[in-house]
């Protein structure tokens, strides 16, 4: 009964100060709204209008419908014409385009040829998505309406996209997205909060009465479980609203897989907190795991297609997993109890962070 | 009788690396006396009373607290005893009220009797204006009373105050100790640490802290009358002159300038120690003059923590 009395003033003054810090409750609700409108509107991983220009040395029917072609994707837009292969190296190297689009005199038979390439792209290397786009390009069906090869050339691989069939940049970033904003409030949060009230005093104060280490912790953290499960429901709602982001599998296990994430990283903003002695540390030392889980986590570049090192990092780090399970609930329509691995490592992860924390945070200054 | 004692403390040292803060103490305090901690700062009077709430783990020794072991016992120990920080320690983004009921709800006060409690203490320390107001925003005389109203709170048996008026304009001061008297007349205990030679004199006993060694202890009249020292007060218009004249003299311990006025000590085997300061004085042909007087607390301090200067050397 005492236990619980003095677990619940910690909550109830916690829910006070944190109401009162107009800072803090902004970045609360303004975090993931600026994140979801950034990410969702800004960033699009599916290019087009890349500059390219072009130098037809062929000058026939036929080049000329290709480069008609050529401009009809959308994927490039043409923006100059060069005569000579070294005209189009200088437009490179001064940046003005990124793709030049050679066509040699010979291009009809060329094409013609299935040996021999019929088109040359001389590429900004110095940009892998532009590298992308430009493998996007060779595999861009010709079709000349006027004259049909007598051959034509079929592709040996289809690509069908699962689960988002339009390429929609948004519908990939935003479960990811839950990851990277949740694992940055919840783990900042708690971990300055610690520091703050070490700062200042509080927590002389504090352990000087019968309150123990465990009901001070679990009390400053539950709190900010509900702020946690808050957030998630802004960026769900925002990224159906906005960018009709679906939730294709059960939305009860995507907030069992959220509840499993967030004492994850409140548990680690905790171990953050016995560590770090002022405000500036706890916060250094929350960017310092913040880069690596947006880098290496899947929610940037494809998980598989990291080196083996890099992958071993990116396992170790909550927001992996926790990727994985929002992708897989909301994408894939898989149900929790099919991706079990992951949520087990949040589980243990949780388990583990919070025991080293709670033996790290004595009742003691020395 | 050792129930007699709120603390009990042998030989209790903590070293942080090669700093020795506090070395060797004994110390016992009398149940339902006030007991001053005097020393500058950086004598080991915090982490004394860090050791005995058990926020500090003892190097070497060992310490009863209300019969209890610290610090392994402390837990045990905390409900029982009240603690007011240097620095103030309460939630400045949280009013008066609200932070007076949170601490209610830590200490687990019974919930029927919590808001009589706080109206009690709101009247007792004259916050009933501030009840509304941010902690964080009084003045330094209004948290200080704040601060001793939790601490308080829960009734403790002991209360640790650690230089509780070292941020508080003198009015404050005297009303602060007025509650302190009240608070030991109903019988608690009070352990309280300062470097006011005014606020040493108020206390019942007091130890005097010098580099973490205790280096004198007793009530204040015994220690005035266990300086070992004679007091020759001297009033002079030249007073640099003459401080420099006494203080090269062999037979004299120590000169502190107050004013116009010149308090020499001089160790109690000299005799006619008057005359000798007379002495000194009429051959550099200063025109002074010289009364002998009684020890002050401030005399004491000087001539304790000179003796240990002189024991360490």
């Amino acid at each position: 009964m005492k236990r619980f009395s003095r677990l619940n003033a910690i909550i109830k003054k916690e829910v006070l100060q944190l109401r009162r810090d107009k800072l803090t409750f902004g970045m609360v609700f303004g975090l993931p709204l600026i994140q979801i409108l950034l990410f969702g509107y800004a960033i699009n991983t599916d290019v087009r209008n890349i500059k390219a220009a072009v130098a037809n040395q062929a000058g026939s029917h036929l080049s000329r419908e290709f480069v008609a072609d050529l401009g009809a994707t959308q994927v490039v837009r043409l923006v100059a014409n060069a005569g000579s292969a070294a005209e189009l190296e200088a437009l490179l190297r001064r940046g003005e385009v990124s793709i030049g689009v050679l066509i040699p005199p010979d291009f009809d038979r060329r094409v013609a040829d299935k040996n021999r390439a019929a088109v040359h792209l001389l590429v900004d290397g110095s940009d892998p998505t532009i590298l992308g786009v430009a493998n996007q390009l060779r595999a861009m069906p010709l079709r000349f309406d006027s004259a049909p090869p007598k051959e034509q050339r079929e592709d040996l691989i289809e690509v069908r996209p699962y689960y988002n069939p339009e390429r929609r940049t948004p519908v990939n970033i935003v479960p990811g997205l839950m990851g990277v904003i949740l694992m940055m409030t919840m783990m900042l949060f708690t971990a300055v909060a610690i520091v703050r009230e070490r700062e200042r005093g509080n927590l002389e104060l504090l352990i000087n009465t019968p309150v123990s280490s465990a009901e001070l912790m679990i009390g400053k953290v539950i709190p900010y479980v509900g702020i946690g499960l808050l957030q998630l429901a802004i960026i769900l709602g925002f990224g159906q609203l906005l960018f009709d982001v679906p939730v294709r599998g059960s939305i009860v296990d995507l907030y069992l897989a959220g509840i499993a994430f967030i004492a994850a990283k409140l548990a680690l903003g905790l171990l953050l907190s016995t560590a770090a002695q002022t405000q500036f540390q706890a916060m250094q030392m929350t960017i310092f795991i913040l880069l690596p889980s947006i880098l290496l986590s899947g929610f940037m570049f494809p998980f598989d297609g990291m080196p083996v090192f890099a992958q071993y990092i990116g396992e170790v780090l909550p927001t992996t997993h926790f990727i994985r399970l929002t992708r897989g609930i909301m994408l894939r329509e898989a149900a929790l109890g099919e991706m079990t691995t992951d949520l087990w490592y949040l589980i243990g992860f949780t388990a583990v962070a919070m025991t080293i924390a709670a033996l790290r945070f004595s009742k003691r200054l020395d | 009788m050792a129930s007699e004692l709120a603390i009990r403390a042998r030989g209790l040292s903590k070293h942080f690396g090669e700093l020795k803060a506090v070395s060797k103490l004994d110390l016992e305090v009398p149940r339902g006396e006030i007991y001053g901690f005097l020393g500058p700062n950086g004598s080991g009077k915090s982490t004394t009373i860090r050791m005995l709430c058990g926020l500090l783990t003892p190097t070497h020794g060992t310490a009863d607290v209300l019969g209890t072991h610290v610090p392994d016992e402390a837990a045990s120990l905390k409900p029982r005893i009240g603690y007011m920080t240097q620095k103030f320690s309460l939630f400045g983004d949280l009013t008066v009220a609200e932070n007076l009921k949170f601490i209610a709800e830590i200490y687990s006060y019974p919930s029927e009797q919590r808001r009589a409690r706080i109206e009690e203490l709101l009247d007792t320390y004259d916050l009933q204006r501030q009840r509304k107001q941010f902690a964080g925003t009084m003045s330094g005389g209004q948290k200080q009373r704040l601060a001793l109203a939790c601490a308080v709170l829960h009734s403790p048996e002991l209360l640790l105050l650690d230089e509780p008026t070292s941020a508080v304009d003198p009015q404050s001061r005297r009303d602060f100790w007025a509650n302190l008297f009240l608070l030991a007349e109903s019988g608690t205990t009070i352990m309280v640490s300062t470097h006011y030679m005014d606020e040493a004199e108020r206390c019942h006993r007091l130890a005097i802290l010098d580099r973490g060694v205790k280096v004198a202890d007793g009530t204040p009249m015994q220690l005035q009358a266990d300086t070992g020292m004679h007091v020759i007060e001297v009033l002079t218009e030249n007073t640099s002159a003459a401080q420099d004249v006494l203080q090269r003299h062999d037979n004299v311990a120590s000169v502190t300038q107050l004013g116009i006025r010149l308090r020499v000590l001089i160790p109690v085997k000299t005799d006619a120690p008057q005359a000798v300061v007379e002495q000194a004085l009429r051959s550099a042909g200063i025109d002074a003059t010289v009364t002998a007087s009684s020890p002050s607390l401030e005399d004491v301090f000087v001539a304790v923590t000179m003796d240990a200067a002189e024991r360490d050397a």
